[in-house]
């Protein structure tokens, strides 16, 4: 944290504030300047067409892709700013991918373990804990096994990604990032890649995991889940967020052509 | 075949009474110490190289490091490994003044070589690792360089193996150069019995037979080694 210190700490009453956001590759202009406001506890969910810059703002939420500006302030720190450190930042954001994206050389424990590991010995070279190796890797085994258990995956700990199915899979990768602790999860259609047999398991996880409390920005299809488990739904269309509104608003009055036009063909 | 027995015979003379098996022992760790050494030292500098040139590379540092790297690359895959040696041996080296052993100018050689054959294998290895596996290391807050060590390379290792075996054999094969520079090796030493014995036949029979060996225990390693690393593809 010692280069975010060094920046300035802004006030806000949101998690995530974004101002006005645009981001481009090359001569596209992907996002075309969005400003929102992402509050602790709030389930947002972001449809659109395809190809309309929803994974490409998710992206940038956690840097993934750099802005190309404006400002993303997360724990009261700009960290579109490229002199913070978006690692320690990231740690706070966890994000599930549309392919899982599971570390094919480890475990399903060893996935699990490997971010809070990482961070507790980098912990340790900087002072900032006594913990000694040994003891930060029993607490990450700990912590992975309990999150095993709570997806009934425990009997798969030492198994490889490959040999799991596609639900098995989202779901480790959502415990995967759980076992940092965030304060918010980026979803990008976690169940666009799924066998539809598979998907019901893995949006029974992310209402657990909503039903907790979790902040989360969800990119999805699942028009049942939106309006069962979201707080908000953000419809975006040639990367501008066109409407904003309650899920029970949005589906059943929505305002521009666009959404209604959209909502017609995917309902 | 009378004649091959009487050949056979000068030969075991020569190999056991007068000692010469000494040279040969001598000539096989030095064939494999320059061929194991100069493999390790040569994924070292094939995985920096090739890490360096994988970079994103918007800034000027990694254009910079990439322009060497290139050079690098292109002046040792560009040369005979002969060349290169003789050059270390006879130029650079008295250039600057420092002794060393051949053995150890070998090593160094073929370190240097084989790191720039091995390079633009991992190049390629880790090009073919599916992007979205540095994604997950990222996206969970790891270092461009941690996800690199941890997750990205071990695979890109384990999908160049074979290439990597078959660099292996070819530096094997290749240690026959060092006697330019007067190091013992395979050849020296067989070349040596036949030289005193007035009779090739044998020796160089012999000396094949020992390459064929040693490949084919290498191949064996490699397979087995693939085998290990396969495992991690299916569940325990
Ligand atoms: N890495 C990239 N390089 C170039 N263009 C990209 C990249 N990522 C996305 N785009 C472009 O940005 C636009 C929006 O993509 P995306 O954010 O993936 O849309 P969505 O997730 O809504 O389908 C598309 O036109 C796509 O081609
Ligand atoms: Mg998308």
């Amino acid at each position: 944290m010692t280069e975010a210190n060094k920046i300035d700490v802004i006030q806000s009453d949101g998690l995530i504030v974004v101002k006005d956001l645009k981001k481009s590759f090359g001569d596209n202009e992907v996002l075309k300047g969005i400003t929102t406001t992402i509050k602790k506890g709030e389930k947002v969910v972001v449809i659109g067409p395809s190809g309309s810059g929803k994974s490409t703002f998710l992206r940038c939420l956690n840097c993934m892709e750099d802005p190309t500006s404006g400002s993303i302030i997360f724990h009261g720190v700009d960290i579109a700013n490229p002199k913070v450190d978006i690692n320690v930042h990231r740690q706070k954001m966890g994000m599930v991918f549309q392919h899982f994206n599971l570390f094919n050389n480890k475990t399903v424990l060893e996935n699990i373990m490997l971010a809070p590991i990482y961070v507790g010995k980098k912990a340790r070279r900087k002072k900032l804990t006594d913990k000694s190796v040994k003891q930060i890797k029993q607490e990450a085994e700990e912590k992975a096994r309990e999150l095993l258990k709570r997806i009934g995956l425990e009997d798969k700990a030492d198994a490889y990604p490959s040999s799991l199915s596609g639900g098995q899979k989202q779901r480790v990768a959502i415990v995967r990032s759980l076992a940092m602790n965030p304060d918010v999860i980026l979803f990008d259609e976690p169940t666009s890649a799924l066998d539809p047999e598979m998907v019901g398991e893995v949006l029974d996880l992310m209402k657990e995991v909503a039903d907790q409390g979790m902040t989360m920005v969800v990119v999805t299809h699942e028009m049942g889940f939106a309006k069962e488990v979201g707080t908000r739904i953000m419809f975006m269309d040639e990367g501008r967020f066109i409407e904003e509104a309650e899920p029970k608003e949005f589906f059943e009055n929505p305002k521009s052509d666009r959404a209604k036009d959209f909502l017609s063909k995917v309902i | 075949m009378g004649n091959f027995d009487k050949k056979l015979s000068t030969f075991y003379d020569v190999f056991i009474n007068q000692e010469a098996y000494k040279e040969v022992l001598t000539g096989l760790k030095n064939t494999m110490t320059i061929a194991i050494l100069g493999l390790i030292i040569g994924i070292f500098i094939g995985v920096i190289i090739a890490t360096i040139r994988v970079l994103p590379k918007y800034k000027t540092l990694p254009k910079v490091l990439d322009g060497f790297c290139s050079l690098y690359v292109g002046l040792f895959r560009g040369t005979p490994m002969v060349v290169q040696l003789l050059v270390f041996y006879y130029v650079l080296l008295p250039i600057i003044g420092v002794k060393m052993s051949s053995v150890l100018v070998a090593t160094c050689v073929f370190g240097l070589n084989s790191g720039a054959y091995i390079s633009e294998m991992m190049r390629a290895g880790i090009l073919s690792v599916d992007p979205g596996q540095m994604e997950g290391a990222r996206s969970v807050g790891l270092s461009y360089s941690s996800a690199m060590m941890k997750i990205v390379i071990p695979q890109a290792v384990k999908n160049i193996l074979p290439t990597l075996g078959n660099e292996f054999i070819a530096l094997v094969k290749e240690t026959s150069v060092v006697s330019f520079v007067g190091a013992m090796d395979l050849y020296v030493a067989f070349n040596n019995i036949g030289s005193n014995s007035y009779e090739f036949m044998v020796p160089y029979l012999a000396m094949a037979i020992i390459y064929i060996v040693i490949v084919c225990i290498i191949t064996l390693g490699i397979k087995l080694m693939e085998r290990r690393l396969r495992r991690s593809d299916r569940s325990k």
